[in-house]
């Protein structure tokens, strides 16, 4: 067995309520890591054959918790969500901070497959070898915060119950979904700790189709054994050493970027991305600082960084409400993305999402996308349910996430996410309201722009990337800095925020120290991350039941990326199509996908992707 | 850490009176007339969780697969804990020069702590968390 790997999982069938360990062969392990390449790989396996026919929402999907050989050592542990996404159809691995990693590799576990649907809610309970379905009914229908409160209490009394002589427990781990993914939204998240989400891929909504309401876990062992502990300890120093040295993100999270990024750079939605470009020094990070956060260093197990910060609005209406930072995505997308402009009422919108159990981003996206159709008079107050989203009122937007949450009224159809909101909207108003849809292949885009070139300065980041609108994992040229690095901290999962500006080759060495294993630059680079990449892609342009992609369409920035920026320091500037259609040449070649986007044979082959290379036949 | 944000570090305050010692049927418990920590003789521990009982917070705990019970030893003087965290520049952390003030006060049940901090934080809401 290799080193830094606990060599088993944990499969669960809801249906039948079956718990069984399942092993993946060291083979396996090595060529795919964890995390999202190994979600890749057990996808395709699975699933590869009927991939079209599978709906994301039913029984058939398979629901992915991983964690890679990193996770616990590396500074900044993570845990990654996956399956077929009811977002892209494809395969997202969405990662979500915590203790819920490290708490399953210390259980004896590197990751859970759920199948099946159970037949009433239930949550798993896991310590160490006891795993167990519960009922959840009891905590079916609540929100977050209650969820955690609830959850705690039950599950430390069990320990306590079963262990009497163990002393206090250090409460267990918990992963969840609120309201939004019991009621199968698209834009809901696996949630943990309040304010962690696994956004991206809509998660939330297949732990909801599932009937499964949580996931708690408690290990009690030591983390699977590290080939080399004393270089481990060394490289923890030297990455520690390294984040006290960023002011930046210990002292403020990536929280000043509400102002900075829309200021600065022009690249922040504004208004559903009508501008990227606002000056409201009220946003400041300081305001943010002074005014709302009641904890200045807040963090999970492990991590230098540190970059939570308990904010709480402390006054006014929204008096009591909690969260994080808020961190940048949350305070762009719930904040100017819908004409919001100060830190309480920031606040308080992201405490609810979260409560709610909804994505900030994806939802944050199509609440703009609502209010734009509402400013051009196309969506009215009686087609909305009498709300009024009108840019800054912060209750007709809290009124519009909880009827996505529940799924009623408008909200039924906006809780489908903005990409089929705007084909079903569309139907319904006889009119192509993608153009106002800010969105790649399904997943909204993350709230770094491209059209001034300062942010995010490539192009293709979202067009061409296999997880669509994420902006952690983003394409771009030279390979070696793009979508194939972050391949490597979502499948090792970790923190991604604690390799930014460290020596280029930290992340392998760590794997080396861990696992015994020597990667080098150009086997992962010219290999292992494009063999999953190519998987991704394979399945992403599979799609189905609902939704088909074709990259000459598809493999492109949404409508409004290509309008003039209307303000700012960066006024005028669009993003060209004809550079865009050249970059995405060079990017196809580098990839070794032929003209029309798809995964040449001779790619394939070469990378050992024979039954792919076959399935892929019908595409081209 | 009972709620999200209430997050405290649990340990032993290693209270004048040490009803730790005391309650040990098995002798396995002395104090470090240096540091003034509880040390644990493993071997003659029985893991019979009476100190548990006897602890006002409830503090030590028993190794999940050695059935020995942990109390802080302090590191033998220079706590570890405090040295990362004054690292990191946190400053939660501090050893502190044992003077004439109570320790016992510090050794309480996370549940109290939790409520007490929740209160802090969150104010009356703060109770719906716990």
């Amino acid at each position: 067995m290799i080193c830094g790997y606990a060599g088993k999982f944990l499969e669960v069938d809801l249906s039948t309520g079956n718990i069984k360990e399942t092993k993946y062969s060291d083979s396996i392990l090595k060529e795919y890591v964890g995390g999202r390449g190994l979600a890749a790989k057990i996808l395709w396996d699975r699933l590869g054959s009927r991939w079209e026919q599978t709906d994301p929402l039913g029984p058939e999907n398979l629901l992915l918790m991983l964690t890679g050989p990193l996770t616990g050592y590396f500074p900044g542990g993570r845990t990654c969500v996956s399956g077929k996404s009811p977002q892209s159809n494809g395969v997202i691995g969405s990662t979500l901070a915590g203790e819920f990693g490290v708490e399953l590799r210390c259980a004896g576990y590197d990751g859970i497959i759920f199948t099946g649907r159970a037949a009433k809610p239930v949550f798993l309970f896991i310590k160490d070898s006891d795993v167990e379905l519960r009922n959840a009914e009891r905590v079916w229908g609540k929100d977050g915060k209650q969820t955690v409160a609830l959850l705690t209490k039950e599950c430390r009394g069990l320990l306590k119950e079963r262990y009497p002589r163990y002393g206090e427990w250090k409460e267990p781990a918990i992963l969840y979904i609120g309201p939004a993914g019991e009621n199968k939204a698209r834009t809901a998240v696996v949630g943990s700790k309040w304010t962690h989400a696994a956004g991206y891929g809509g998660y939330g909504g297949v732990m909801g189709s599932k009937l499964l309401k949580a996931v708690v876990a408690k290990g009690t062992g030591p983390l699977p054994e590290a080939a080399d502990m004393e270089r481990v300890k060394k490289l923890i120093d030297t990455v520690c050493s390294e984040v006290y040295e960023n002011e930046l993100w210990r002292r403020w999270g990536t929280a000043s970027a509400g102002y900075d990024v829309g200021a600065k750079f022009s690249s922040e939605p504004v208004r559903n991305w009508q501008e990227e470009w606002h000056d409201e020094k009220g946003f400041g990070v300081d305001k943010f600082e002074n005014r709302v956060w009641a904890k200045q260093y807040w963090g999970d197990f492990g991590c230098p960084t540190t970059c939570l910060k308990l904010a709480l609005v402390k006054e006014g209406k929204f008096s009591g409400a909690a969260t994080d930072n808020p961190d940048y995505e949350m305070q762009a997308y719930l904040g100017p993305n819908l004409g919001i402009f100060t830190p309480e009422d920031n606040v308080f919108l992201v405490s609810l999402i979260d409560d709610l159990g909804l994505c900030g981003i994806q939802t944050g996206n199509v609440m703009g996308f609502v209010a734009e159709l509402f400013q051009r008079r196309i969506l009215t107050k009686e087609d909305l349910g009498g709300i009024e989203p009108r840019w800054g009122d912060v209750e007709a937007f809290a009124a519009l996430a909880k009827t996505i949450a529940c799924r009623k009224g408008i909200g039924d159809v906006l809780a489908e996410g903005t990409y089929r909101a705007a084909l079903k909207l569309g139907k319904m108003k006889k009119k192509d309201l993608l153009p106002f849809a800010v969105q790649s292949k399904g997943v909204s885009i993350g709230a770094h722009g491209v059209r001034s070139g300062k942010d995010y300065p490539e192009i293709i980041s979202y067009a061409c990337s296999v997880q669509c609108g994420d902006h952690t994992s983003t394409a771009g040229l030279p390979l070696e800095g793009g979508e194939l690095e972050t391949i490597f901290d979502d499948s090792a999962v970790y923190c991604n925020f604690n390799v930014f500006g460290m020596p280029r080759n930290i992340r392998f060495d760590f794997y080396a120290a861990v696992t015994g294993l020597k990667l080098t630059r150009k086997t992962w680079f010219r290999e292992k991350a494009l063999r999953i990449l190519q998987l991704q892609r394979a399945m992403l342009l599979l799609g189905g039941p609902d939704v088909k992609w074709n990259p000459k369409v598809h493999d492109d920035n949404p409508p409004r990326f290509y309008e003039p920026l209307p303000s700012g320091p960066y006024k005028g500037k669009a993003t060209d199509k004809t550079a865009v259609e050249e970059y995405k040449a060079k990017y196809y070649k580098a990839v070794g996908w032929d003209k029309n986007g798809i995964p040449t044979s001779a790619t394939l082959r070469k990378l050992r992707l024979r039954d792919v290379d076959r399935v892929l036949q019908k595409l081209r | 850490m009972l709620a999200p944000g209430l997050e405290f570090p649990q340990l032993c305050a290693q209270c004048e009176d040490y009803p730790c010692v005391k309650a040990c049927p098995a002798n396995a418990l002395t104090v470090s007339a240096e540091t003034a920590a509880v040390h644990v003789n493993n071997e003659a521990c029985i893991a019979c969780g009476k100190c548990i009982e006897a602890c006002p917070g409830r503090i030590p705990h028993m190794h999940p697969r050695d059935k020995h019970i942990v109390i802080c030893d302090l590191c033998g003087g220079d706590p570890q804990c405090v040295k990362v965290c004054q690292e990191g520049s946190w400053n939660v952390l501090r050893t502190v020069p044992r003077r004439e003030h109570s320790y016992k006060l510090y050794a309480r049940k996370p549940e109290e702590t939790s409520r007490d901090l929740a209160f802090k934080i969150y104010g009356q809401k703060g109770e719906d968390y716990l």
